[in-house]
């Protein structure tokens, strides 16, 4: 065709449309099937982390201006468990998000690695299964242990050549305790109970206060 | 020309990834296992093919100077078509993927079809050169991403072999570029000696 | 603080050449000398500067309030491709020296994808403006960082005797690859 303006507008004019037209017809198509998936892949999670139930309540939170997601699980009306969205920033790579399941009272059930840029084959071995991580909070209460690596003196088997990484995972657990500690109105493993108020963490000093707070408030009943 | 023979060029004669060395973006980045690789293959080859014969089909009426970007405009739908799909039906490839999926847009391969190729052949034609083009990178991808999967995580196709890890480097962004660079010599010589 | 972060991790830990793998296309087609690759390195950081602008513009001012996202792609690239002819014709009225020093490089930029890569990630990254802007410019930074190192490199690598099969694109691949392993120390920066 020749190059006249007009032919020019009316080609690419069209094109576009024509283009514009196909692409808004097959989001139409695949807009339930992605919102199913996304869906889907949430359920996944929550079922991974928690012991059965037939409905969640999500709560948003916002800790050290990080948000975080509380699901109060319930079977028949009793919760059974609360799974925790949460993250960190501490990260090798930047942040990375974790969903940590809870017990009633508070135990550690599973975590499910949601997103994160960890190395392959040394930080990203926080999502394999029996990590050391992991099983130094698994059927444990984060409010009773001393919240940090083994190397800064606290009660977690850190992964091999990872400690940046399983310094972040404390961090992640710790506020997903904490997000839960706070929807139910228990004692944090954090400084927000302690007296001395250090807002890191990971530090073993301040978790130490904290573990050392709680066995007087378990004394005390 | 012999068909058989367009579909045989894009694979060995004009390899996108070895010979032409086009697209080397997605190559680099989404080789981390053969599985991505072969993914990422197969999402540009639906691109490619559906690219070249709309572009073949519509090249009479388009006027020479808007050509590019009305190449760009049918590409990008397509790149769209398939990112929507593969979040619907594919989500956890699409999660592994990535940004590279919209990417697709300015892989040079396409856009260099459908100049070199699409513009100037029939609808057959240009539809088995998009197959032949998109079999030939596959291939170079899921290639690649079998060696770094071996070599780096000591597995293939998320099989593992060995227990333990493999070389980290590997799987890592350096293990990328000295893979494909390996990969490159080794495919030169190997053409060099059938010719 | 926020910024510095953002600068940082943009130029060094997370360079879009050698850990993001965004315009390895440019990387490897203009590295063969320093003086073209810092014009190339210069276009883009102009162009990618003024592309984030454009396109956090565009995204929360028009495709999310027509709730249309998922045109993001074609609409990003037909952007930056009139953006691109754009600074080609106000560089050439404007700036005849700066069009002379960047102009061969400006078609270049439409195919390089790193600037449609950081058009996508900012807005997934949910930036600010303010944000945005940063962290197209230090991206932008990174990517003349590295083409400039890698183009010093391949200057030497030209007096060397390489094996033959080894000769053109095969050695700057290995060569890009201990590049990359060098900027792996940055990791663990930020």
């Amino acid at each position: 065709m020749k190059n006249t303006l007009l032919n020019m507008i009316l080609v690419l004019g069209g094109i576009s449309t024509v283009a514009a037209a196909g692409v808004g017809y097959v989001y139409k198509i695949t807009e339930a099937p992605i919102a199913a998936a996304v869906e889907a892949n949430k359920t996944a999670a929550l079922a991974g982390v928690l012991p059965a139930f037939d409905a969640t309540t999500p709560a948003e939170l916002t800790l050290d201006e990080i948000p975080v997601t509380v699901y109060t699980a319930t079977q028949g009306g009793n919760v059974v468990g609360y799974a925790v969205e949460t993250a960190t920033r501490q990260g090798f790579s930047g942040e990375f998000r974790l969903m940590v399941g809870f017990s009633p009272d508070g135990k550690v059930l599973a975590v499910e690695v949601l997103q994160h840029a960890e190395t392959p084959g040394l930080g990203d071995k926080m999502g394999n299964e029996g990590n050391p991580l992991f099983a130094s909070f698994k059927g444990r209460n984060p409010g009773e242990m001393n919240l940090a690596v083994k190397k800064d003196g606290g009660d977690v088997d850190a992964l091999t050549a990872a400690t940046i990484t399983s310094r972040a995972y404390v961090d992640a657990v710790a506020r997903a305790f904490n997000a839960m500690m706070e929807m139910t109105g228990g004692p944090k493993a954090d400084a927000a109970t302690g007296a001395t108020a250090t807002a890191d963490a990971a530090s073993g000093a301040t978790a130490e206060t904290t573990s050392t707070e709680q066995e007087k408030e378990a004394d005390n009943e | 020309m012999n068909k058989l023979k367009i579909i045989l060029s894009g694979i060995v004669k004009n390899n996108p990834t070895f010979v032409l060395m086009l697209g080397m973006c997605p190559t680099l980045a989404t080789t981390t296992s053969a599985v991505n690789g072969a993914g990422m293959g197969a999402a540009t080859m639906a691109v490619l093919i559906l690219s070249n014969i709309v572009i073949s089909l519509i090249k009479g009426i388009i006027p020479s100077k808007v050509r590019i970007p009305a190449y760009i405009v049918v590409i990008a739908a397509f790149v769209t078509i398939v990112e929507l799909l593969m979040k619907a039906y594919l989500p956890e490839l699409s999660k592994s993927l990535g940004v590279f999926i919209p990417l697709i847009v300015v892989n040079c391969i396409i856009l260099g079809r459908a100049e070199g190729f699409a513009a100037k052949n029939g609808v057959l034609d240009s539809a088995l050169d998009g197959i032949g083009t998109g079999l030939g990178f596959t291939f170079a991808l899921t290639l690649t991403g079998a060696v770094r999967e071996m070599l780096g995580s000591g597995a293939i196709f998320g099989h593992k072999f060995i227990s333990g890890d493999g070389m980290l480097i590997f799987v890592l962004a350096p293990g990328a570029f000295l893979v494909l660079g390996y990969l490159m010599v080794a495919f030169n010589k190997l053409t060099a000696k059938i010719k | 603080m926020e910024y510095v972060l953002i600068i940082i991790s943009a130029i060094f830990v997370n360079n879009v050449v050698l850990a993001q793998f965004l315009g390895v296309c440019p990387f490897l087609g203009v590295s063969n000398k320093v003086s073209t690759s810092m014009g190339m390195g210069a276009a883009v950081v102009f162009v990618m500067t003024i592309a984030s602008l454009v396109v956090y513009l565009l995204q929360y001012y028009v495709l999310v309030p027509l709730g249309i996202e998922y045109m993001q792609t074609i609409v990003f690239i037909l952007v930056i491709a009139a953006l691109v002819q754009m600074v080609e014709i106000v560089l050439k009225k404007v700036s005849p020296s700066l069009y002379q020093a960047l102009g061969i490089f400006l078609p270049l930029i439409t195919t390089n994808c790193a600037v449609l890569g950081v058009a996508i990630l900012l807005v997934q990254k949910q930036y600010d403006l303010l944000q945005s802007v940063t962290y197209a410019f230090s991206t932008a930074i990174g990517f003349a960082l590295a083409l400039v190192i890698f183009a010093g490199l391949r200057e030497r690598l030209e007096l060397e005797d390489v094996p033959r099969s080894l000769r053109g694109t095969p050695i700057a691949l290995i060569t890009a690859g201990i590049l990359a392993m060098a900027f792996m120390g940055f990791s663990g920066l930020v």
